[in-house]
């Protein structure tokens, strides 16, 4: 006697356990095995694009700190950098190298969430890898405040630099967070990566191969998972980066396991280039000297950074007003949703939160 | 052998029982804030203030309502607008700063609080006797001079007028378009923000 | 009955109150108010220990993570049990609307009832005990099964498919589970030669946790399978999609479903003291206070494993049970067989031989059977699904 069953359609709404912003899914199951899987996203747009022609072009950094919301500074450095492109000009060498100390900062803090969220979705709600992560995450937040006043949605870089030099106080904690934070990795790394049943778990779960990496436009740490080593910081390097080492993380295979273990092995790096640059900094100015209203020349421009979470650009148009005329934010998040389907069907439930959370994507970026 | 991982795991865990908690147990005790903290509780001095609403202009929000009258009566700068009206809505302020980076004279400068709530939101509009009569704690932020004096807004009394100023800065083009390689670099307040002193 | 309580001093003292009350003719009165006053003790017993255990949960979880636990409600927050309790008593009792709404309602009654029960066998001290039956580690596993019929009551009664879903796989669970932990019960029987509790702890030279360690590790996981907690938690914590088989249940149900729940937790924490640890015995401390000490002593590290491991996934699960924890347990009833056979008489230094023989090969075969058996799950089926053609 057999049983007739029928596939279920689930909604995982809105609202959700594990988190990631408002983001639903409509999910055909067939027992616990997933048939289909369909993003709805939407929830969180704010209309980014069209409220940054009506702003100044100062201004609209402040709305950019709000894209990717974990990650503001990348956010800013990507999008002064396209201003500074449509004039041509660059900033002093103190400026160039404290953004690129505050990136570096804010990609180990993105990570940490990142990496926090894996053991939470994994199964120990409200967990202890998340509270040691935002442990160290508020270490680097403090650092923030003293460099700009604020702990989430920043505003420090402007055009032509950054807002203002770093006070005397934020060196010596960088100082102490650059000696404490590869013993906090390396007990991150015990209580995570080490696990049997994370293993068990993560790896062989949801694998993206290159050439498939490479056609839905990822970018990014899933990029790098899967084998191929792209980074915008290498390919196009933008502010310092050509002057500090650093090594690029790939890892073969592109399962979950892999994109986060890309991210704690970019933490490292991100410390050393932090390092490097708390070596070679030099007192000067920190910004070159710009006009209240900052008013390009008509032209175009769009420079990729290395975003924590991918390749983050902003395509600025300009028709010569105080405003930009169009500004696209090619957003790594959105991207990140391209092969959706593909990684979540004829996997179960448990593992399509689990992948998910490796994608790490950020509302606010993909609905802007 | 199987199980090795879970057991380093579990070290962290007891190692971590013994470190002490991080938790502040908020209202009894606070973590400090640092001078530049860009907080609530705007600071204005109206001996400073000209009435040319840069502030407003540059809000991205537009939150900042200037009415004035252009009789003057403040003789700083060679005559300057009476302001009669100036409200800050806080209820939609997202505390960017870019007010207080628009303020030519200094009179404007962030606060250093951040539990400035309201039970209603017709309370949350700071109008310009509150902004007169309350006690002046500026933030350090985008204000060198107050961080040359190692100012401290959470721990310092009340500061005057006289003691926040410096002069004025040439932020300004002198004509429109100018672009910043063209432009006068001859205060060396300039050189506070990144010119070339 | 009378027989075994009336060495109970509360027992003692109701029935001989009630029978100078109402005279000779009514002294079945006597017998049902003495029973109804141990059932009191017990019951608010029950409900003592399962209050102060989740303020102790919840407290030493949060120390493990770095943070406080709840401290605001009274000092050190131990009045935080009752608060919840209150919250939960004030909460709107709602039945679904295509609820079985006998079964619906029995279902929490029948998760806390063996709790009730089993802490009537248990020994908390010398001579303090409720009843010494000589069948006890038959009856503890026997009635700690029922648990499993409350899951499988809650998630029939529940209108919603879900409930049922989850509550079949919680099922599946717990009875994969029932296996190492019965024989794991029989590996110490078969040490001390009896099923009774109180004859258990004083067979016990040594403590039995480091002459059968086999034993003692596969009735830790078995048990925490059994007490739906970290890593096996799947039931409770399936709150990726729903609750599981808790979905419908709010207000005080679903406080008796949690009371179950951590109560089942000390619980499992006294037998393990009685069992594997020496029950009440050692010197210098009153018994009691060494009794409270050992359960404790379980109860932190299942706070520990609860706060460091993730979950594992169903099917994960059911490949622990029956590759790895079942085969185990065959190995150590065997070794344990074979030791009783060759020494008839167990004192503490014929105990200490047989633990060395036991950690001898407890340790090899822990290390070895992981390599011959593979928990890994079968390949994905995402062959299977096609993407093509959508």
């Amino acid at each position: 006697m057999t049983m007739r069953t029928e596939p279920v359609v689930v909604n995982v709404g809105p609202h959700h356990p594990s988190t990631h912003g408002v983001f639903r899914m409509k999910l055909t199951f067939d027992g616990e095995n997933i048939l289909d899987a369909e993003p709805v996203i939407g929830y969180l747009h704010r209309g980014t694009e069209k409220l940054a022609e009506e702003r100044q072009y100062t201004q609209v950094i402040t709305l950019t700190d709000r894209l990717d919301y974990v990650a503001s500074m990348t956010n800013n450095q990507a999008y002064v950098l396209s201003c500074e492109r449509l004039v041509g000009i660059e900033p002093p060498e103190r400026g160039m190298y404290l953004r690129v100390i505050a990136a570096e900062l804010q990609r180990v803090a993105s990570h940490l969430i990142g990496v926090g969220f894996f053991l939470q979705e994994l199964g120990v709600f409200g967990g202890t890898a998340l509270m040691y992560a935002f442990r160290e995450r508020e270490r680097i937040l403090d650092m923030f405040e003293m460099l700009c006043g604020a702990r989430i949605t920043l505003s420090y870089m402007r055009i032509g630099g950054v807002l203002q030099d770093a006070p005397e106080e934020f060196w010596p904690a960088l100082r102490s967070f650059l000696n404490d934070m590869p013993g906090y990795a390396d007990e991150l790394q015990a209580l995570v990566f080490d696990s049997e049943i994370v293993r068990s778990r993560a790896i062989g779960v949801a694998p993206v191969s290159a050439e498939d990496a490479i056609a839905a436009s990822f970018t990014g740490p899933i990029l790098r998972a899967s084998g191929v080593e792209w980074d915008w910081r290498k390919a196009a390097p933008y502010d310092v980066y050509d002057r500090v080492e650093f090594d690029v993380p790939t890892c073969e295979g592109g399962d979950n396991y892999d994109r986060f273990w890309v991210r704690m092995l970019e933490v490292r790096q991100s410390l050393r280039i932090i390092e490097q640059c708390c070596e070679q900094i030099e007192p000067g100015p920190v910004r070159t000297t710009m006009a209240m209203l900052f008013r390009p020349p008509p032209g175009e421009s769009y420079v990729p950074i290395e975003a924590p979470k991918g390749e983050l650009g902003f395509y600025l148009v300009s028709d010569g007003t105080i405003a930009p005329y169009r500004c696209h934010v090619r957003s790594p998040s959105f991207m990140s949703l391209t092969l959706f389907r593909e990684m979540l069907v004829g996997w179960k439930l448990a593992d399509a939160i689990v992948t998910l959370g490796s994608l790490d994507f950020n509302m606010g970026e993909v609905d802007r | 052998m199987y199980g090795e991982g879970i057991l380093r795991g579990l070290g962290v865990t007891l190692r971590n029982l013994v470190r002490r908690p991080f938790t502040v147990q908020y209202p009894e005790a606070r973590i400090p804030q640092h001078p530049r903290f860009r907080g609530q509780e705007f600071t204005w001095y109206e001996q400073r203030c000209t009435g040319c609403a840069s502030c407003a202009k540059y809000c991205p929000l537009g939150i900042i309502r200037i009415v004035t009258d252009p009789d003057g009566g403040n003789e700083q700068d060679g005559g300057s607008y009476k302001v009669d009206v100036f409200d800050i809505d806080q209820a939609r302020c997202m505390y960017c700063g870019l007010c207080v980076e628009a303020c030519p004279y200094d009179a404007l400068h962030m606060g250093s609080g951040f539990e400035a709530a309201r039970y209603s939101r017709a309370d949350l509009v700071i109008d310009i006797d509150t902004l007169r009569e309350r006690e002046k704690h500026p933030s350090t932020w985008f204000r060198p001079q107050l961080e040359r004096e190692k100012s401290d807004p959470h721990h310092d009394a009340s500061q005057e007028w006289q003691s926040v100023g410096r002069e004025p800065f040439l932020w300004h083009p002198k004509r429109p378009g100018q672009m910043p390689e063209e432009m006068d670099h001859r205060s060396s307040a300039a050189g506070d923000y990144g010119g070339e002193p | 009955m009378g027989e075994t309580l009336a060495g109970n001093v509360i027992y003692r003292n109701v029935y001989q109150f009630v029978q100078d009350l109402l005279g000779e003719e009514w002294s079945w009165v006597a017998y049902a108010a003495a029973g109804m006053a141990i059932i009191l003790l017990v019951t608010n017993a029950v409900m003592a220990i399962g209050a102060m255990y989740t303020w102790f949960e919840r407290r030493l979880l949060g120390r493990f993570q770095g943070r406080l636990g709840p401290n605001r409600a009274g000092p050190f927050g131990v009045l935080q049990p009752i608060a919840d309790a209150i919250k939960l008593i004030t909460k709107e009792d709602i039945i679904a609307v295509g609820a079985d709404r006998i079964v619906f309602t029995l279902a929490p009654v029948v998760m806390l009832a063996p709790t009730l029960l089993v802490l009537g066998v248990i020994p908390f001290g010398a001579g303090s005990w409720l009843a010494d039956l000589n069948i006890a580690v038959l009856y503890i596993a026997a009635v700690s099964g029922i648990s499993t019929i409350a899951v499988m009551m809650a998630g029939y009664a529940s209108p919603n498919s879900f409930s049922l879903f989850g509550s079949m796989r919680a099922v599946a669970m717990l009875v994969s589970y029932e296996v190492p932990l019965v024989m794991a019960l029989l590996g110490v029987t078969v040490l001390a030669q009896s099923m009774s509790l109180v004859s258990i702890v004083e067979a016990q030279a040594l403590p039995f946790l480091l002459v059968t360690p086999l034993g003692a590790l596969i009735f830790l996981a078995a048990i925490s399978a059994e007490l739906n907690r970290a890593p096996f938690d799947v039931t409770e914590a399936e709150s990726e999609l729903v609750a599981g088989y808790m979905t419908e249940y709010g207000g005080m149900k679903y406080g008796v479903f949690m009371l179950a729940e951590f109560t089942n937790t000390v619980v499992a924490g006294a037998i393990f003291a009685v069992l594997f640890l020496q029950g009440w015995k050692w010197a210098i401390l009153p018994s009691h206070i060494w009794f409270l000490l050992k359960v404790g002593g379980f109860v932190f590290i299942a706070v520990w494993v609860r706060a460091t491991l993730p979950r594992y996934r169903l099917d994960q699960i059911l490949a622990v049970a029956w590759k790895y924890l079942f085969p185990l347990s065959l190995v150590n009833v065997l070794l344990l067989a074979a030791e009783v056979i060759v020494w008839p008489e167990r004192g503490a230094a014929e105990l200490g031989i047989m633990a060395a023989i036991n950690w001898a090969v407890t340790i090899p075969a822990a290390l070895l059977w992981s390599k011959v058996v593979s928990l890994r799950t079968s390949p994905p089926i995402a062959a299977m699904f096609s993407t093509e053609g959508r």
